[in-house]
């Protein structure tokens, strides 16, 4: 955890860490590491809600929880950008972490794979890898999906890669 | 081809009977339809037709003569029996697509390819796709060359992602099926090879075949493209792909830093066809039961050196369905020594034409080579005072301990009301 900030660090300490090993496969065991994923979701969005950081939704987008969508903002120079969220749950979780995928911005940076997947290969993986089965979406959230933003956001928007909505329903007006 | 031709007879006819005003004009068009014709016949490609049984005769016709020599030559003992296998190649790219090709040009019996990715124009630099296919699924290219190259090959193409639940339970009851060869044990597979350029997708292939108790090999070309390898995997009894990643072995580096083709790894077509080469190599070995197989093969192209090297499974594997088949492993060693010590038996009957030497000075014999008996010892017999074997042997099985019964008092559906309702907009 060297090279994080302690705002993020301390965060982290306050998300409940999740104990069953259990995949989409495993029947009574997923139930079980559903209901730790919600605990832990709904702890780490009410703590956003209660410092004023609020900067995601997510929800289970089947009754099986294999599937999340949901929108994720950035406030960059006091501007608003939104973006859709979703990833599966793959076959091997949590032995291997979900793939977050941005598909609006697919194309617009190369620190993504194909269909929008937000590259989380160097910061975030071995954190992953090291934590199984503690950490959970939540925790791959706050540790892989808040720093790309943080990192890549201002880039596409002073490269002009992306307009703030605003900016997009002027400029058609005019 | 042929009807066209006929019409065109039909349309002769007709002009014999025609008025003479209008025969000038008829007889051009005639003309325009035969030039079309003869292009169309000059383009068409002769097809090669499919051959019911592989011959050794040694003519310019036969697709399979240079095969069938490797019997004459004494390194294979049935080479027809490669029309019996089922092959799974996962991942098409540089070196899956490189390896179904050599495969379909040794005529194995079915080839199962598993992709989700469409070729591009950035796939040029590496070998097998061609510019014209830039679109299509790599599965359906991979299909429409490999048809064309030997018909005789059965072609089964997946376009899924096996890291998703669904594509995954295709892919379980893909390689489960046993239509090809009902008669077979096992799956209904003979070979998985992993061809994947990530982390996730190989450890979906090792779950899948942990949990069917089948043989795969992987492979793997590193980010910078001057090294790569390939490994066996046996459940049970050799490491699985989560008891240790092999890069991690061959490099220090860690498999999951890795980084993927989309983000710009480096590729060279050289690299990859060495290594579709070498696991190709080893998978026909494998099948046909020639040399040695090997069970890690590395290669580094900067100093072109060659590590090989054994691991055994991780008895604290984090993947139950390796545990399982260590388990199972470990449980038929009695049998499995029994057998090898039968064959040993009656390979030594085929030289009773008595002792091979007569005389014994120095009293030298043969000594049973069976599986090292190192670990049996108990704690620490042979090590220096002080020093204890940190881990238990894993001769005998020792079931681990009782999980901690799980609690299941919160309701589920409570909770998702409750995220939906930190969810909803506020105000």
């Amino acid at each position: 955890m060297e090279g994080w900030d302690t705002t993020t660090k301390s965060t982290l300490t306050q998300i409940p860490l999740l104990t069953t090993k259990a995949g989409p496969r495993d029947g009574v065991g997923w139930t079980q590491r559903l209901k730790e994923e919600y605990k832990a979701l709904i702890a780490y969005t009410s703590m956003n809600k209660a410092k004023d950081n609020d900067w995601f939704r997510i929800s289970a987008a089947n009754p099986e929880g294999t599937r999340w969508t949901g929108k994720c903002w950035y406030v960059h120079n006091l501007l608003k950008y939104e973006f859709d969220l979703q990833f599966d749950i793959p076959v091997t979780y949590p032995a291997t972490a979900p793939e977050i995928e941005l598909p609006q911005l697919d194309g617009k940076t190369h620190k993504m794979y194909r269909g929008g997947k937000i590259c989380l290969t160097v910061h975030f993986k071995p954190l992953w890898a090291k934590n199984c089965p503690r950490f959970g979406i939540a925790h791959a959230l706050c540790l892989g999906l808040a720093p790309w933003l943080a990192a890549e956001i201002p880039i596409l928007v002073d490269s002009g890669m992306i307009q703030h909505k605003d900016d997009v329903a002027s400029s058609s007006d005019s | 081809m042929e009807a066209e031709l006929k019409e065109l007879l039909n349309d002769l006819e007709s002009l014999k009977r025609s008025p003479p005003d209008l025969l000038n004009s008829s007889i051009d068009k005639l003309k325009m339809r035969v030039e079309h014709l003869s292009n169309l016949a000059k383009s068409s490609p002769a097809r090669r037709s499919k051959v019911k049984d592989m011959s050794a005769e040694v003519i310019d016709s036969n697709p399979y003569s240079r095969l069938m020599a490797l019997q004459r030559m004494g390194i294979v003992h049935n080479y027809e029996r490669i029309r019996e296998f089922s092959v799974a190649i996962v991942g098409i790219g540089g070196v899956g697509s490189v390896a179904a090709e050599m495969l379909t040009r040794c005529g194995v019996g079915r080839l199962l390819l598993y992709d989700y990715d469409t070729v591009e124009l950035a796939n040029m630099n590496r070998l097998f796709f061609r510019p014209e296919q830039v679109g299509m699924t790599k599965t359906d290219a991979a299909v429409q060359t490999l048809s064309d190259i030997n018909p005789d090959v059965v072609l089964e193409s997946y376009t899924l992602n096996i890291t998703t639940v669904q594509g995954f339970e295709t892919f379980m009851s893909s390689l489960k099926n046993k239509k090809f060869r009902p008669e077979k044990e096992g799956s209904g597979v003979d070979l998985v090879l992993s061809c994947v350029d990530n982390y996730e997708a190989r450890m979906a292939v090792n779950q899948a075949c942990n949990e069917l108790n089948q043989t795969w090999m992987e492979s793997g070309v590193s980010e910078d493209a001057v090294s790569g390898h390939i490994q066996l995997l046996i459940p049970g009894e050799t490491a699985c792909f989560a008891c240790v990643p092999p890069l991690v072995v061959a490099s220090g580096i860690d498999e999951r830093t890795l980084k993927r083709e989309g983000v710009c790894a480096a590729s060279l077509p050289t690299t990859m066809g060495v290594v579709a080469g070498l696991l190709v190599q080893n998978t026909l070995k494998y099948l046909l039961q020639f040399g040695q197989v090997s069970r890690y093969l590395g290669y580094n192209a900067l100093k072109d050196y060659f590590p090989t090297m054994e691991m055994k499974p991780n008895p604290q594997c984090s993947n139950a369905a390796c545990v399982d088949r260590q388990k199972e492993y470990i449980i038929a060693r009695p049998a499995r020594e029994a057998a090898a010590k039968a064959e040993m038996v009656a390979e030594a009957l085929l030289f009773t034409g008595g002792p091979l030497h007569a005389d014994n000075e120095w009293s030298i014999s043969v000594v049973d080579d069976g599986e090292p008996d190192g670990l049996d010892f108990p704690s620490s017999v042979g090590l220096p005072e002080g020093v204890v074997h940190e881990l238990p042997s894993a001769d005998v099985f020792r079931p681990p301990p009782a999980p901690e019964a799980v609690c299941l008092a919160d309701d589920l559906e409570d909770l998702r009301r409750q995220l939906d309702a930190l969810n909803a907009p506020q105000g």
